[in-house]
């Protein structure tokens, strides 16, 4: 398939906020990216005319229950089938922020063993607690399962933001060890915080700017064609956007988080 | 009398006769009070002389009609006013003032000012930006978080109302001092530490929700705040000029969408035009309303869809005085009448009663008007976004208001009536305070004077609240609140709003509140000084400004005479500057038990930048760079926070010398657009000596003084006097080295002066005016300072 084939869905309802920029990411790169309002693409029954699916940044629904437990919900009964189906074509999703609290609630992630009933993991409320918006460093950790990062090398240390108030990933304390043997094992494990120089936040505040278990900060599921993350690839897609660019002689046209929705687009060209 | 004051109607529902025909003056004050109208005798007796007119007495709805509209809140009485002050008579501060510089300087690119929801100006070849800036204090007084909130949804709702799709929110905000003592807090007054985190959690609560960045602000702390927490909101919209719609005419259906109606927000704006005391929680509580951030979001999509599919022939939000000022101004703009069916509206709760209905002000309700064949598709777009929308009336051919419940009539109202209030008369005079000018010895150590006013609460780091709001949403912040390595304030906001254009909006503010304790007329002067510099540090031009004043009571005569001279100044430095007053707010009657409110204005600043790549930031970039200060320093520190910390105020207040101010604006403006400036950052409360550190450590590269070397007047003599003066209109720069003839060159004519240079150690040095070094502090104990006060 060309570029130009490619085509993404952008999923929002009330409160998603992020699809605009989401959806500018992906056109840049030359694919094609709508966006859905749910309750229209389920009318419509839309999703299987596309290749790829966002789950943008937001308060979906208000959040009023725990982040991203009502679009969660929403998803798996009104898209059920319809999301497994396109699971299995190795299709792939990407969710962002909210998004990725959304594919942990509805079990999509981690995912070891396909979709699973109950979430096996939580995005919780941050430690120190609050919403908080900064740039963070996240070291590359994957050694090739996770099609989103294909294009990044392994150790790379990216520099992306975050914007949320329940990011800290966690497991159950009693099979926290085991779990995240797991998840390295299997190669899903994608991006943790770290330092500017790449060396592991240790859980150290801001670098860890969550308290998530290990520094994680994005996650694929077992056949890494689902990933999501809590940093916002879609603010750190050009050089105008880093924190810093006024520093820089040359800055950079792009910025890091350009290579996630790239190497999503080059993954789909490949495949399909 | 023969018959009682209150008569209810033999009706299935609540409506009350008001006896106003037979009531005297006495009488009209209480009908006033107890019905919680806030207008006063001559207002009562006006309504009177109408109804006899007309030979019945009014509904309640009427009534509760004529007193939302009436209120200072929506129709700013007071700058409509005429005004009697020494010798002197003012019609219209508003007209006299504000509104005249933005007639002679006549801009081509000023589209709609002055008489919509918010300032419309062009911004690159058909799409235009919308502006507004709104107060809540007194909600915030009461309920913190929900008070902020709803003042960032109001003014959102503001800029949907006149199409514009938000982009940027800003906030500026005035608390008491954090460790304030609770015993001196009166009965009825909350602690400011409890207002302080309520408010910015109410901020970022419906800012980030929604989803727009807040990418401006400005905290400032005074004991005057204590009683009267100051919450300045602002939002900034885009939209291309042709779907400037607003022709409404008889027959259109007038929509209400959004939120349900409920008793929330009952009496906000009429609570707003009084004065706060102990009884305010208890009495007006039901005045502030419920935040549903979301329900924006949906509303704000759906508004947009319509925009651009022109289906709507005009919109305004609900705000004060709820569906009562938004039906009344509409169907008066386009000298209509108006028919609305109050048992049309979605209530929250059974049994609200018609004239509840008609002055709520729940939030997220927008009001358009729809010509007939287009209703059908306006409604289904408000569907397909789950957001309620419902026919509640149509504009009308008569210009008179007609409101209906169950099919009967509960008001019929003159229009134009409704909108000529009496004249409000005031006496002002101004009388200037005499501060003595502080006399003590120049303290040895300034270092450690340099890191006290580092850490003073109004010049210390914000951080710690700016993290807390989402300044990244929507990707276009393209300079951020917090600049450098090390989140250093950046003077102003950049935002690149079109993706396919280079062109950026600049936003920035100035305050300057301890000014007008000195004089109100310096402190106008200073804030818009201080509001154009920011801008222009970071490369803005092209500046239109929005005045919003918190004040006290208008109708003592010396808040009035206080706020007469802010507004001249107001004049004459717009023109002056060349830049012209776009929108504006007012927020009078600021009083608590503690007394009235410091004199108030915020001025914010609109600029643009044709290239946002040009942007500069005030970090130091590099080592071996020089180092020039633009302006002259005076011996200027009256209000400034040097003095602050002797708990002095003088009377030295800073002046504004607007032929040194634009000789250097304009040639900075080049300077940039050359490309030679690689930082700049004004300097603002604590001087040379604030600027410089937060310059050194916001790019953590050391930094090299000589005060000698700074243009300064006679009258300074001493290095605190130098370091600490807070003269308007200055700058400090960095220059590479190469750039050197390139810079002077532009400048040349203006007033300017190398002082010094970047270093590789991490120091700020600073030497005296008799050469010898007086300053020689580690950038980190520096910053350290700077951050620990509210935490980084």
């Amino acid at each position: 398939m060309r570029v130009s084939d490619v085509r993404i869905c952008i999923i929002r309802v009330g409160g998603t906020n992020c699809d605009r920029e989401t959806k500018r990411s992906i056109e840049d790169l030359g694919a094609k990216a709508d966006v859905w309002h749910l309750s229209m693409l389920v009318k419509k029954r839309a999703l299987h005319e596309y290749d790829g699916l966002v789950i943008p940044g937001g308060f979906s629904f208000g959040d009023y229950v725990r982040a991203g437990a009502i679009l969660a919900k929403s998803l798996t009964v009104k898209l059920g089938a319809e999301l497994e189906r396109f699971i299995d074509e190795g299709k792939p999703i990407l969710g962002i922020c909210n998004g990725f609290q959304v594919l942990v609630e509805s079990g999509l992630l981690p995912g070891f063993d396909g979709i699973s009933k109950y979430p096996e993991a939580a995005l919780a409320t941050n430690i120190p607690i609050g919403y908080r918006c900064r740039w963070v460093y996240l070291r590359h950790e994957n050694s090739g399962k996770c099609i989103f990062t294909s294009e990044i090398p392994r150790g790379k240390v990216l520099r992306i933001p975050i914007a949320h108030a329940e990011g800290r990933f966690i497991f159950p304390k009693d099979r926290e060890r085991r779990l995240l043997d797991r998840l390295i094992e299997n190669d899903q494990l994608v991006l943790r915080y770290c330092s500017e120089d790449g060396s592991p936040a240790n859980g150290r505040y801001p670098d860890n700017p969550n308290g998530s278990f290990y520094d994680i900060a994005g996650i694929c599921n077992s056949s890494g064609t689902i990933f999501g993350l809590m940093p916002h690839p879609e603010r750190a897609f050009y050089g105008w956007q880093l924190p810093d660019w006024t520093r820089m002689e040359k800055p950079p046209k792009f910025a890091d988080g350009k290579m996630i929705f790239f190497s999503m687009i080059e993954y789909i060209t490949r495949r399909f | 009398m023969s018959r009682p004051l209150y008569i209810r109607r033999d009706l299935p529902f609540e409506l009350y006769e008001v006896n106003i025909l037979e009531a005297d003056d006495e009488q009209l004050a209480r009908i006033s009070e107890e019905r919680g109208l806030a207008l006063n005798l001559r207002e009562m007796k006006a309504i009177r002389d109408y109804f006899r007119k007309e030979g019945r007495n009014p509904t309640d709805v009427e009534l509760q009609t004529l007193g939302q509209t009436w209120s200072e809140h929506c129709f700013h009485k007071t700058f409509k006013g005429t005004i009697i002050t020494e010798g002197e008579r003012i019609d219209s501060l508003f007209k006299t003032y504000i509104a005249r510089a933005t007639e002679e300087l006549n801009k081509p690119w000023c589209i709609s000012i002055f008489e919509d929801n918010a300032g419309i100006i062009q911004f690159e070849n058909d799409i235009a930006v919308a502006v507004k800036v709104e107060t809540h204090n007194h909600p915030s007084a009461i309920e913190p978080f929900g008070g902020a909130a709803t003042g960032i949804g109001g003014v959102i709702r503001d800029v949907l109302g006149v199409w514009g799709e938000p982009i940027a929110c800003m906030d500026v905000l005035g608390f008491g001092p954090l460790d304030y003592d609770y015993k001196k807090l009166p009965a009825g007054v909350k602690h400011p530490k409890y207002i302080y985190r309520g408010v910015v959690a109410g901020i970022g609560n419906y800012g980030n929700n929604m989803g727009i960045p807040t990418v401006n602000g400005a905290i400032y702390f005074d004991e005057s705040y204590v009683g009267n927490v100051v919450v300045y909101c602002g939002c900034v919209g885009i939209l291309p000029i042709r779907k400037y719609i607003k022709n409404g005419k008889p027959g259109d259906a007038i929509v209400l969408a959004g939120g349900r109606t409920g008793r929330d927000g009952i009496h906000g704006v009429t609570f707003a035009s009084l004065e706060l005391t102990e009884e305010s929680e208890e009495t007006s509580r039901p005045a502030v309303q419920i935040a549903n951030p979301i329900e924006e979001e949906k509303l704000a999509r759906a508004i947009i869809k319509i925009r651009d599919y022109e289906l709507a022939s005009s919109i305004t939000d609900l705000g004060g005085g709820g569906l009562s000022s938004a039906v009344g101004e509409t169907a008066h703009k386009f000298g209509c009448g108006a028919h609305v069916e109050l048992d049309k509206v979605p209530l929250k709760q059974p049994n609200i009663a018609p004239w509840e209905i008609y002055i709520s002000e729940s939030q997220e309700r927008m009001l358009l008007t729809v010509p007939e064949e287009n209703v059908n598709r306006v409604l289904e777009i408000f569907m397909s976004e789950d957001v309620e929308a419902t026919v509640i009336g149509r504009l009308t051919r008569d210009k008179r208001l007609k409101l209906t419940y169950q099919g009967w009539q509960v008001a019929d109202l003159d229009l134009d009536f409704l909108f000529s209030p009496p004249r409000f008369i005031g006496s002002a005079e101004w009388r200037p305070p005499r501060y003595a000018e502080p006399e003590f010895e120049e303290p040895e150590d300034l270092g450690e004077i340099l890191m006290k006013i580092l850490s003073s609460p109004n010049v210390a780091s914000k951080e710690s609240v700016i993290r807390t709001y989402d300044h990244e949403v929507k990707g276009n912040t393209v300079i951020k609140p917090l600049c450098g390595v090390n989140a250093g304030p950046s003077d102003a906001a950049v935002l690149k709003p079109l993706n396919d254009s280079w062109r950026g909006l600049v936003i920035s503010c100035g305050m300057n509140p301890r000014y007008g304790k000195i004089d109100p007329y310096w402190m106008a002067a200073s804030a818009i000084d201080e509001a154009i510099r920011n801008n222009i540090a970071v490369g803005g031009r092209r500046i239109a400004l929005l005045d919003n004043f918190v004040w006290g009571s208008p109708e003592k005569p010396d808040r009035l005479g206080a706020l007469v001279r802010a507004c001249k100044a107001c004049y004459r430095f717009a023109r002056e500057f060349d830049a012209p007053f776009i929108s504006g707010k007012d927020s009078l009657y600021n009083e608590s038990p503690l007394g009235p409110v410091t004199p108030t204005l915020l001025i914010t600043a609109i600029g643009i930048i044709p290239d946002v790549r040009s942007a500069v930031t005030s970090d130091l970039k590099a080592p071996g760079d020089l180092i020039y200060i633009l302006g002259r320093t005076y011996r200027e520190l009256g209000g400034s926070e040097y003095y602050r910390l002797f708990g002095s105020i003088g009377n030295s207040v800073p002046k504004v010398r607007p032929e040194e101010a634009k000789s250097t604006f304009s040639r900075l403006i080049q300077a940039i657009d050359s490309g030679c400036v690689r930082a700049c950052h004004d300097l603002s409360e604590g001087g040379l000596g604030v600027a410089a550190a937060e310059m050194a450590f916001s790019g953590d590269i050391g930094l090299e003084i000589h005060l000698q070397r700074v243009p300064r007047s006679e009258t300074i003599q001493r290095d605190d006097h130098m370091l600490f003066s807070e003269s308007n209109s200055r700058f400090l720069v960095e220059i590479p080295e190469g750039r050197r003839d390139e810079f002077e060159r532009i400048m040349d004519g203006a007033t300017y002066s190398l002082i010094g240079r970047t270093r590789k150690e991490r120091k700020l040095l600073i030497y005296g005016l008799n050469g010898s070094r007086i300053i020689d502090a580690d950038l980190g104990r520096l910053m350290y300072f700077w951050k620990k006060t509210l935490g980084g």
